[in-house]
């Protein structure tokens, strides 16, 4: 118990004297996973779209896919993410593995599919008409793209928070393609070295940053979809 | 010749193997009101959708101001409003619900606020302008969404069921406000309803659509006093439509030129001059050998005819006369024979003024 007691304190305390350390891994992670998300919306919005307005063959295999995505193993996308950048891999020339570049690709193959998934189900949620009233308005494809998916705006951004929150808390992955050095090193792979190295207050200092940063997320997520919520 | 704004030609689609529509021409003339009529499931709403090049037909062509569509179908569309039965507005405030199909078109900004300005005005809902678009009722939502329409001044309307969502309420007012605005502006205009009153009222010319096929397109009147077969006679309703004008008007007894006869109705108030809609149960006309009326009855109307056409309902006869219009008498198969009618002969019909029910039409 006491380990624990003396751990909470000096944690609070490197986190409110401005530690140099967590402070560095704490924007680290947030730019690291920030990228990943804006690569997931991307390609997941996009896809997305694509998989709820659109019929063909194939398609609910597809989804099935997607499904399955949203809840892949990080670890089993760090080791498919580190070989494909392993110096002798088939993207072996990017010099990828070991950097936080290796880090944002295998977070954003963990956060797509998230972001895809909600996608679907938010344009779907839609009135089936609707895509067709704003084409007749006039939209021409990317604008009827752009409207539908602001018209599902508040599903996408709890999908874009699910997607964020997987990123920034999986520990598997980042520590397969990142590697844990000085330059990669995150919130979760930095606890992971720090409870190795018997630091528990750093490690607990860590944690608390983790917790705060996802109760953040959510929050705003709250706050958003409580206030847009139709009478 | 009239002047042809839109055009089908030989349009087929397809639901997996199942043909749901085959058209193989239909016309929209310049600055008329074209209703599509027919049940549910006889395939208008696909047809309308393909007319406002939203579905891709399996076979044929859309024409537009007689340039057949192909390639981007983009600027065509941007040549016209469609209004859906439900709103289907998005989640914004109602101005710039109003104002989003103008941006999209690319719309300089000043003009947008005007005409944005000007229909919210004109359709009564300038005091909405800044709510959002979810706390409206449905009848104010649909007026919204008329009035976004209406903003892009389409070179075509097209209008799929836009009152079956309504209450009979509203409806009545949303009617009257969209038949004044329609034939004001002689917006051309295609109008699906599965409701003929509707379509009598707006109509200029309807189309009967039944079983995915198109079965009859003419006039108003034309297709409601004769239709071609016993299918559309049994959808639209066996009743004698035909145009008049209110003559005078005496103690709510009414005398109304039809075609050259007069015809005695009751009418509510009107002014002389009025264009009206007479309208007639064809089970309330009474029919005699010319000639050989028997003199008085309570019946104030009185024409003679010639028989155009007979055909049989069910186990009953429809005859068709032509007394200056087209009336249309639904008798015993009995009476026939002991009547011995026969196409071109002269006959008497006769009808109560309280049996015709009149219309006031806008124009």
């Amino acid at each position: 118990m006491e380990l624990l007691w003396d751990g909470l304190r000096e944690g609070f305390r490197l986190l409110f004297t401005g530690n140099r350390e967590v402070i560095e891994i704490t924007i680290r992670s947030l730019l690291i996973s920030g990228s990943a998300i804006l690569i997931a919306l991307t390609i997941g919005a996009l896809a997305g779209y694509f998989l709820a307005t659109q019929r063909f063959w194939g398609r609910n295999f597809v989804l099935s896919l997607v499904n399955t995505g949203m809840g892949l193993p990080p670890v089993v996308v760090g080791l498919f993410v580190a070989i494909m950048l392993w110096r002798s891999g088939p993207l072996g020339l990017l010099n990828l593995l070991y950097t936080p570049g290796a880090m944002v690709v295998a977070q954003a193959m963990l956060a797509t599919p998230i972001v895809t998934g909600f996608t679907v189900a938010s344009i779907q949620s839609l009135h089936p008409k609707l895509r067709l009233q704003i084409m007749a308005l006039g939209a021409s494809r990317w604008q009827t793209i752009w409207l539908l998916l602001r018209e599902a705006r508040l599903p996408l951004l709890a999908g874009v928070m699910a997607g964020f929150g997987a990123a920034i808390s999986e520990v598997g992955a980042s520590l397969m393609v990142g590697g844990n050095l000085k330059d990669t090193r995150v919130l979760t792979t930095a606890t992971v070295l720090e409870v190795q190295k018997g630091n528990f207050e750093m490690a607990i200092a860590l944690s608390v940053v983790l917790l705060i940063l996802i109760y953040a997320v959510n929050l705003v997520l709250t706050y958003v979809q409580q206030r847009e919520r139709p009478a | 010749m009239p002047d042809v704004r839109m055009a089908v030609r030989d349009v087929l689609v397809r639901r997996g193997e199942r043909v749901i529509l085959t058209v193989p021409h239909l016309e929209v003339w310049a600055g008329e009101v074209l209703a599509v009529v027919g049940p549910n499931g006889a395939g208008k709403s696909t047809l309308i959708q393909v007319m406002a090049l939203l579905e891709r037909p399996a076979a044929g062509s859309v024409f537009f101001d007689g340039h057949r569509v192909e390639g981007d179908r983009l600027p065509y569309r941007r040549r016209m409003a469609m209004l859906f039965q439900e709103p289907l507005l998005l989640d914004t405030s109602v101005e710039k619900n109003v104002r989003s199909g103008l941006s999209l078109r690319g719309v300089p900004r000043s003009e947008q606020a005007r005409r944005t300005a000007y229909w919210l005005e004109r359709l009564g809902i300038a005091h909405l302008a800044r709510r959002p678009a979810r706390s409206l009722s449905g009848g104010e939502a649909q007026r919204v969404s008329l009035a976004r329409a209406l903003a892009l001044e389409p070179e075509v309307l097209l209008l799929d069921e836009p009152f079956a969502g309504l209450d009979p309420s509203i409806r009545e007012s949303f009617l009257s406000d969209l038949e004044g605005i329609l034939h004001e502006g002689r917006l051309t205009t295609v109008f699906v309803t599965h409701d003929r009153a509707e379509a009598l009222r707006l109509g200029d010319r309807v189309a009967v659509m039944m079983g995915g096929s198109i079965r009859q397109v003419g006039t108003t009147a034309k297709v409601f006093a004769a239709p071609v077969d016993e299918e559309v006679a049994a959808f639209v309703g066996v009743e004698t439509v035909v145009r008049g004008r209110l003559q005078s008007l005496a103690d709510g007894l009414a005398t109304i030129d039809v075609g050259g006869a007069a015809v005695q109705a009751i009418v509510p108030a009107l002014d002389p001059g009025a264009a009206v809609l007479v309208c007639l149960r064809p089970e309330d006309v009474i029919l005699e050998p010319a000639g050989l009326e028997s003199h008085p009855t309570s019946a104030r109307n009185h024409l003679r005819g010639t028989v155009r056409r007979i055909t049989t309902v069910g186990g009953q006869v429809r005859v068709a006369l032509d007394c200056g219009f087209t009336l249309v008498a639904l008798i015993t198969k009995q009476s026939l024979e002991e009547l011995s009618l026969g196409v071109g002969d002269e006959v008497a019909a006769s009808f109560k003024a309280t049996a015709v029910h009149v219309i006031p039409r806008g124009t």
